[in-house]
């Protein structure tokens, strides 16, 4: 019923004990307290839980924490620079005004890190069509699709 | 020192940004606590049924539950109640049954809550739950709302007919009298879909009491946290209400449908005394898709008479309207007041009347989102008008400029009294920003691909900044609408504000900064907005509706005047002038004509620090509040313009461009009113292509999850060309503001499905519902051929 995971959580090392069904969003959350990955649906389509695995994007409700043994974790918080400054795609969304309640936030944020590091995204259709998983109920996407392209510049992408 | 430039005006980046984009917001769902437990409620698999017996003896003795509840452990208590009482045209009450915490006797809605389970784990409460046995006789089923009023089974005794009520406004003589004379009557059978509200978080709650001063802490996802307190408290629960702290913390979007006061919450705070230990409770989004609130769900017949020039001469309304299972808080003013009230639209129609019957089914039950009532009245309006220029072979623009209302402030004939407008601009500036010139071009060049182009207009007014108390209550509003402000001016210089409007998106952490800050002089950062929590907050009644600027707004420009004019009493004694002598401006208080002056932060400290002050007229201290009820509704307008481009052999449908153009009067932050806009439209859009909720004719929502309902996705939408026009100025708030929030959904239905058929006209298409679906687009086609 129970295993013990080992695996690097924002660079750090974290070893636990969680039940064998426990999804990877729920260990982040309820178990590590990192409450920045969100959760808004379950049926794995709406995206607020993205996270990275191994550099990748991945919806973390979708992926057991079982599944993440011997594996790197970056959330949210582990993007977010420690002394107080914005990763620029962060910092792209708060200048173009990419978000309003903040929900989606984390998880657009996630996606759209993978999604100008290792998917082609030069066109806004490029960007829309990258963005797919994730839902916005607020922004209508408009400033997010101008954030993730301004970002995507300021990295060098 | 002041500000170099006003903040009021400029786009400034939000304030709250940096936690939401760090993962640091914390919202409910975020918060555990210490002892937490885990709640999860057992809910109805039928539409309708009795039950015999509950059998929890299972699920009590089921591993980690500390305790189950159903109706029986909560006799006694009230159910939860609506708002807002509307009056029959016999002058008779609505129907009002009962809409219990958890059923008594019978299930009226998949989804309705039969038992609380509480355990140390959520696991172990669903696992308890499913040991639950209930003695279901399952029930007839009325879903199909035009059929609710015929259907022979009834939701609820006291309304045999199914019908909540039977409501009417408008002169009902002069409209039969119009239509008699007319040259022309234009006649539309109308459906405004139903929509889930699906804000991305879902609802969630966590109550906990403490025996140590007999109180309760309650942390929900709510817009307006001192109404679900007052609501909770004295008519359902009867507790004190000042012994009950609620705390809405980040809420992640609501829409309307956080508004109300739901069973989950009221069941937890009833069972934290009974169980010791707080419980918490988070819908999954199952249940969100089967208990919160839903949207619209309108029937209608609409008729337009006009002269042979194209001038409206009446418009006769009949609506069919959705209550669900149960009447929710605010459910009752929805298809009436906030809807009824609109039909005159930007026109000059002499004569209306809509009369509205409002059913109860074995759905879901129905309240506001977002627009509440004035998408439906804009989307019939506004389809209503562009089929009579086509009928009538007028120009769409140029039928409405014929009709456009021009002189006010204008009293329409259904009860509204718009203060200043001017539809010409916005109009004006909407065909030149999308255009239109230049359509007849792009329509050749989509037909040589094989693609049909359409561009359709929306000229859409609304009614917010929700609302004149007196108005109110005289329209049945059971409670009032004002808005509350406090300004707390600390010793050294910095100010904190605690405004009862709620922030779940719209960004007041920064734009009531801006206005608080340009007024006293002070940098944006040393000014901090606190709201959506009682233990802090004075009173609001919340943000909906399009009311936080227009009258929480005006509510702390009211305390700041009094924090002003005590300040100039201080003043006055530091520099040993007459109280009357002191003028305020860029941050210093100066006698007239002299340069005798102490800056903002100099009074402040001598508040705090009062020697010598004359104690019989001045107290020290420089904290002051008020209390702001609106004058009138504020009236936002605009004119909206899609163009689109049809694949006739698929249905699909492009949007190619869409171009709005608003007047919102003044504007404080326009960033933030631009994402206000793109999110209106965003859900407008979504309701005219994607959006429906189904249910099947047994009550069960087949549109139940994200893979079945279809919610926008950045690929579905195209980029949007938003622009305001200098409009006219809200003539009864200082600040001069309309509100924006629900400007973009309700005018945007009506200007998509306009230009869908008008790419599909030249097939023979003339109307067809929402949404319009690649499949319901082709089936329309294929019906027009026959």
């Amino acid at each position: 019923m129970s295993v013990t995971i080992q695996l690097k959580v924002n660079g750090r090392p974290v070893s636990a004990e969680v039940r064998a069904d426990t999804m990877l969003s729920t260990f982040l959350r309820e178990q590590l307290r990192l409450t920045g990955t969100h959760v808004g649906c379950d049926t794995g389509s709406c995206g607020a839980c993205t996270v990275h695995l191994d550099g990748r994007a991945v919806k973390s409700c979708n992926v057991l924490a079982a599944q993440a043994q011997g594996r790197e974790v970056t959330t949210i918080e582990g993007v977010t620079p420690v002394d107080g400054s914005l990763h620029p795609m962060q910092a792209a969304f708060k200048a173009c005004h990419g978000l309003q309640c903040g929900f989606c936030t984390p998880g657009m944020v996630m996606c759209a890190i993978d999604l100008v590091t290792h998917h082609e995204h030069a066109t806004d259709e490029q960007i829309r069509a990258g963005l797919e998983g994730n839902l916005c109920r607020c922004t209508g996407y408009h400033n997010i699709v101008r954030a993730v392209a301004q970002a995507a510049k300021v990295m060098g992408r | 020192m002041s500000a170099v430039q006003p903040l009021i005006g400029r786009s400034i980046e939000r304030k709250e940004d940096y936690r939401f984009l760090t993962g640091a917001g914390q919202y409910t769902d975020d918060i555990i606590l210490p002892q937490q437990t885990y709640a999860w409620f057992l809910r109805s698999p039928h539409a309708h049924a009795r039950f015999r017996s509950i059998d929890t003896s299972a699920a009590r003795a089921a591993p980690g539950v500390l305790a189950v509840f159903t109706s029986k452990d909560l006799a006694g208590i009230g159910g939860l109640p609506c708002g807002w009482l509307i009056k029959s045209i016999d002058g008779s009450p609505m129907k009002e049954p009962k809409h219990p915490v958890l059923a008594e006797e019978k299930v009226r809605h998949v989804g309705d809550p039969l038992a609380l389970v509480v355990a140390e784990s959520l696991v172990q409460a669903k696992a308890a739950a499913a040991l639950i046995e209930v003695d279901y006789e399952v029930l007839p089923v009325v879903v199909d709302t035009a059929m609710a009023a015929k259907s022979g089974t009834a939701v609820h005794d006291m309304a045999p007919d199914n019908v909540c009520y039977t409501w009417a406004i408008g002169d009902k003589a002069a409209v039969d009298a119009a239509f008699a004379r007319a040259d022309h009557i234009t006649r539309l059978s109308i459906v405004n879909n139903r929509l889930i509200p699906n804000a991305i978080e879902p609802r969630a709650a966590n109550a906990s009491y403490s025996r140590a001063d007999d109180s309760y802490t309650l942390y929900v996802t709510s817009q307006n946290p001192h109404v679900e307190r007052l609501l909770m408290t004295a008519f359902v629960l009867g507790l004190p209400e000042h012994k009950v702290r609620v705390i809405a913390p980040d809420v992640g979007g609501g829409f309307g449908s956080k508004i109300y006061l739901y069973a989950e919450e009221t069941a937890l705070v009833w069972a934290a005394r009974r169980v010791g230990r707080p419980i918490k409770w988070t819908a999954e989004r199952h249940e969100s898709f089967l208990t919160d609130a839903h949207g619209r769900d309108h029937v209608s017949i609409a008729e337009l008479a006009l002269d042979r020039g194209g001038k409206f001469l009446a418009l006769r309304v009949h609506t069919t309207a959705n209550l669900g299972a149960y009447l929710s808080t605010f459910a009752s003013c929805i298809p009436t007041i906030l809807y009824a009230t609109l039909l005159a639209g930007q026109y000059a129609t002499p004569a209306i009347y809509c009369e509205v019957q409002a059913v109860f089914t074995n759905t879901t039950p129905v309240d506001a989102y977002r627009g509440a009532g004035r998408p439906e009245a804009a989307y019939l309006l506004e389809r209503t008008v562009e089929l009579a220029a086509r009928e009538l072979h007028i120009d769409p623009a140029e039928l409405r400029r014929r009709n456009f209302i021009r002189a006010f402030p204008y009293a329409s004939p259904v009860g509204l009294s718009y203060d200043t407008g001017d539809y010409e601009a916005t109009l004006n500036q909407v065909l030149d920003f999308a255009d239109v010139k230049g359509f007849p071009a792009r329509k050749a060049a989509s037909a040589q691909r094989g693609l049909l182009r359409g561009i359709g207009y929306s000229c859409y007014i609304e009614a917010c900044g929700i609302a004149p108390s007196n108005i109110a209550g005289a329209l049945g509003a059971r409670a009032g609408l004002f808005e509350a402000g406090e300004i707390r001016v600390h010793p050294t210089g910095k100010v904190t504000v605690f405004t009862g409007s709620h922030s779940h998106g719209q960004g007041h952490e920064t734009t009531f900064a801006q206005v608080v800050a340009d007024r006293l002089g002070l940098a944006i950062d040393d000014v901090d907005i606190q709201h959506g929590d009682t233990g802090k907050v004075l009173f609001g009644m919340g943000t909906y509706g399009s009311r936080s600027l227009a009258v929480g707004g005006t509510a702390i420009i009211k305390a700041l005047d009094k924090i002003i004019a005590k300040g100039k009493k201080i003043a006055a004694h530091l520099l040993e002038a007459s109280d009357a002598d002191v003028e305020f401006a860029s941050g210093e208080f100066r006698v007239v004509g002299t340069d005798r002056k102490k800056g903002f932060a100099e009074i402040a400290l001598a508040a705090y620090v009062p020697h010598n002050f004359p104690l019989d007229k001045l107290e020290p201290g420089l904290n002051e509040n008020a209390f702001y009820d609106p004058a009138n509704f504020t009236f936002p307008a605009g004119s909206y313009l899609c163009e689109v481009e049809v694949d006739p052999d698929t249905g699909a449908v492009r949007i190619d461009r869409f171009t709005a153009s608003d007047d919102f009067g003044n504007v404080v932050n326009p960033m933030i009113v631009e994402g206000q806009v793109h999110g209106g439209l965003a859900q407008g859009i979504g309701q005219a292509l994607l959006e429906g909720c189904v249910y099947n004719s047994d009550g069960q929502l087949l549109s139940g999850s994200y893979l079945d309902y279809a919610m926008p996705r950045a690929a579905d939408l195209p980029a949007f060309r938003v622009e305001t026009v200098k409009g006219t100025p809200c003539t009864h708030n200082p600040l001069g503001v309309k509100g924006c929030g629900e400007a973009g959904a309700i005018g945007s239905p009506a200007a998509v499905m306009n230009a869908i058929l008008d790419a599909l006209s030249p097939l023979g298409v003339t109307h067809f519902d929402m949404p319009a679906t690649p499949y319901r687009v082709w089936q329309a086609i294929r019906a027009a051929r026959r």
